[in-house]
């Protein structure tokens, strides 16, 4: 396919990805702050924006609800639900040939949803429905695009993006909390530590997963480590990393060029460093460290996705 | 009269104002056209509800197809219906036999035109056709000359439009040949005609026109350079902001084809590649929807970002077919279109079946002097224009326009031609719950390629409004499904 529409497909992916990923980190912390006791809402919101990754413009100004609103419709920072939404349906109409209608009128409906008037008031009236109105209609759009578009090169490429955005966002969301998880503060007191781990299992939506797997017995490196190397849920970044292996492998089956050494070997380290491991040697080790190279290496693939598929030299690709 | 009673036939034809201009379905004296009974006997049978019914699910269709234009630049960004008109517009297999005949003898005398004009130019050596009038047309392109095109075709695809004069003659308005648009809109217009109205359909026995996807596929496969057996086609769009982008999806997706940017293309050593995920692959015919001007900054505009970088090298080079030719603009000049007979006797010596319209050079003085004498009955235009862009309509112009004209006539001779204001031939429309007659016109689409296809009927353009004469969708016009009858 067209470097050009595999690129737009890419970011549309990546861009819905991380709207859906504010959603979920912004419920969870409002939740969290009705809890008093444990941090202060601005300590709170300090740890939401860092796990964002995007601080810009988001400096706490003590009133909630006006800074809830600039995470869902800013336009401008790069982590806010309208800005990731804008830029996703920009994407999908360069490309509007390549998805389904439906994928498009989903979409669409989203993007003037989220500019409307409506969604303002019901905002104000409600902030916890109005989240999750706009997270259904994310659900919506990658719902049918499962189901009306053809699974070829194009929609390996929104599993691409959409993989890709999720591990980097879940790696960047552990680095932030791990601190605050292994080393709990003495004077806290074992609930709230409670409601802070659940807290980050439902930012990643996989409290009820993980009690399916562990109990209700929630310890702080089972949590990691279901959240981290769990092969059968979608939102831990082991299933994250071979979806994506899944997605480049299933993207050459389609072409005529062998793969490229440089991404097979990037996302077999990936592989290799979650596949190999155990929770223990993690925890025994620097996980903050560990971490932050996930972060990196997820940096690296999409930088070689870039240069081999989308922005690659006329000369190195005649000479292959 | 309750709802569900059939529309009184008095009340459906009330407001039909008949003159001068032949009716598309009814005679001077009221009586309905023979071909249009079963049409006419059909509305006024429909309760008044259902045509509404019929309205109102004709245009759920369309909407659903995604035939709309979306308003980018508005937040709420509504997608809009693209306007047309629910009654088919027919034409009877007579009728239809001469205009394809006229057409295809056009179309045939326009491409040797063009290869004449591009090589020994033997028609202006021989003075049928003054050499400074090809010489200083904008769209003549030097580096045309000599150039040597697949099959010799430069027009591939032809939109022209003819009009319906008040004798109930077919003639030839103008020659579209750089890059006609309207198709698509032909043939979801049948698809949605079909699902409203199916057993008049049926019971008509229409001449099918799906197929022309197919058609253009083989002209464009047909004109791929020697040596390439299984080509690679592709249609250029300017993109996304493009008004007829939709058309360019949808033709693309009909034909199999990708639908490619300028920005997708790169050429080295004189050939052009795609750029894909699977890396550079090679393009072998383009069917171009960029103008000339943009399709290549190092031959023709440098600021253009739509097009590819040494495509022209690669065109006379031979690597690469692109269709229609550069320079075609030429011969869709509406002061070459005055020669088109000429061409046809020149070229074919045949006399042309379908006339041109009366038309004024305005370089040549004594037309000029009668033009600027009379432009308040007269219809000027700029000979370069279309979408009814620089066009003065005299009769319903003020007097600061014309003043405003024929000062631009007097800086710019060559670039004007004037004709009289035809008052060509207007079909029913369903305006509300009844008819009313408005003015339509006729394009239909010719394919050139190994041989000369043409669509029956193609595209019908309304002047939506009552008493205009601009049927361009641009300026307000909308369109309806025409209908050749077996």
């Amino acid at each position: 396919m067209l470097s050009r529409v595999a690129d737009s497909l890419y970011w549309m992916s990546r861009y819905l990805e991380r709207a859906e990923n504010t959603l979920r980190q912004l419920d969870v912390a409002m939740g969290l702050m009705l809890d008093t006791g444990a941090a202060s809402p601005e300590t709170r919101w300090k740890r939401l924006v860092a796990s964002l990754g995007q601080d810009s413009g988001l400096d706490w100004n003590g009133d909630l609800e006006s800074m809830a609103g600039k995470l869902v419709f800013d336009q401008i920072n790069q982590a806010a639900v309208t800005f990731c939404i804008n830029g996703a349906r920009e994407n999908a109409r360069q490309v509007r040939e390549e998805i389904s209608s439906e994928q498009w009128q989903r979409l669409n409906r989203l993007f003037h949803y989220i500019h409307s008037p409506r969604a303002q008031t019901e905002f104000r009236s409600n902030i916890g429905d109005a989240l999750a109105t706009v997270l259904d209609g994310i659900h919506l759009f990658t719902g049918v695009s499962a189901a009306t578009m053809i699974h070829g090169p194009g929609w390996q490429f929104i599993r691409l993006g959409r993989y890709l955005e999720r591990a980097y966002a879940t790696a960047t969301l552990l680095e932030v909390y791990q601190s605050d998880l292994l080393q709990p503060q003495e004077r806290e007191y074992a609930g709230y530590q409670y409601i802070e781990m659940v807290g980050l299992l439902r930012c990643c939506t996989s409290f009820e997963a993980y009690c399916q797997v562990y109990t209700a017995d929630v310890s702080p490196d089972r949590v990691l480590e279901f959240l981290l190397l769990n092969q059968n849920f979608p939102h831990a970044i082991r299933f994250c990393v071979d979806s994506i292996r899944d997605a480049v492998e299933a993207i050459h089956r389609g072409g005529s060029r062998r793969p490229s050494d440089e991404l097979t070997a990037g996302i077999g380290r990936l592989h290799a460093m979650l596949g190999f491991t155990s929770i223990g040697e993690i925890l025994g080790g620097d996980p903050a460290a560990f971490l932050h190279t996930i972060r990196e290496q997820c940096l690296r693939i999409h930088e070689i996705i870039y240069r081999y598929y989308v922005h690659y030299s006329i000369q190195s690709a005649l000479a292959s | 009269m309750s709802a569900s009673h059939p529309v009184e036939l008095d009340t459906l034809y009330g407001e039909y104002p008949l003159d001068e201009a032949f009716d598309e379905m009814r005679q001077a004296n009221g009586g309905v056209r023979a071909h249009y009974r079963a049409l006419s006997d059909t509305l006024a049978r429909l309760p008044e509800e259902e045509l509404q019914r019929c309205k109102q699910s004709a245009d759920l269709s369309f909407l659903t197809q995604g035939i709309t234009f979306t308003v980018y630049g508005r937040e709420e960004g509504t997608e809009r219906i693209f306007p047309y008109d629910l009654l088919p517009r027919l034409i009877t297999a007579p009728e239809w036999d001469r205009v394809e005949r006229g057409l295809t003898q056009r179309i045939t005398a326009l491409n040797l035109f063009l290869r004449d004009v591009y090589s020994d130019a033997k028609i202006l050596n021989d003075k049928v056709i003054p050499s400074e009038l090809v010489y200083s047309c904008k769209h003549y392109r030097r580096q045309m000359r000599g150039l040597q095109v697949p099959r010799n075709v430069y027009i591939a695809v032809v939109g022209s439009d003819l009009l319906r004069l008040t004798t109930g003659e077919f003639v030839v308005l103008e020659d579209n040949l750089r890059v006609p648009s309207g198709v698509s809109y032909m043939l979801t217009n049948r698809r949605v005609m079909k699902r409203t109205f199916p057993q008049l359909f049926s019971s008509y026995g229409v001449r099918p026109i799906e197929h022309y996807p197919q058609l253009l596929l083989s002209t464009l496969r047909s004109l791929a350079p020697e040596g390439r057996p299984e080509p690679n086609i592709v249609l250029l769009t300017p993109g996304v902001f493009n008004s007829a982008y939709f058309e360019h999806t949808y033709l693309a997706r009909q034909m199999g084809i990708d639908l490619v940017e300028g920005r997708d293309l790169v050429t080295h050593d004189n050939i052009v590649y795609m750029r894909t995920t699977d890396g550079l692959k090679r393009v072998d015919v383009i069917y171009r929807r960029v103008d000339d001007d943009f399709s290549d900054p190092l031959a023709f505009r440098a600021d253009s970002s739509l097009g590819c970088a040494g495509l022209f090298n690669a065109y006379r080079a031979g690597n690469v077919t692109v269709t229609n030719a550069f320079g075609t603009g030429l011969a869709d000049d509406k002061a070459i279109y005055t020669y088109v007979p000429k061409m046809i006797r020149y070229y074919l010596d045949e006399d042309p079946i379908l006339p041109n319209v009366e038309t004024y050079l305005l370089s040549e003085d004594n037309e000029r002097r009668h033009v600027l004498a009379n432009l308040d009955k007269l219809v000027v235009k700029a000979v370069g224009e279309s979408g009814g862009y620089g066009m003065l309509i005299g009769p319903q112009s003020t007097a600061g326009q014309r003043e405003e004209f024929a000062r631009q006539i007097e800086s710019n001779p060559r670039n004007y031609i004037a004709q009289p204001t035809l008052a060509f031939s207007r079909a029913p429309c369903l305006i509300g719950n009844h008819l009313e007659p408005r003015h339509v016109d006729l394009r239909p689409y010719i394919l050139f390629g190994d041989k000369v296809n043409i669509v029956p009927g193609g595209l019908t353009r309304v002047a939506l409004e009552r008493g205009s004469l601009v049927v361009n969708s641009s300026q307000g016009g909308g369109s309806k499904d025409t209908w050749v009858l077996e």
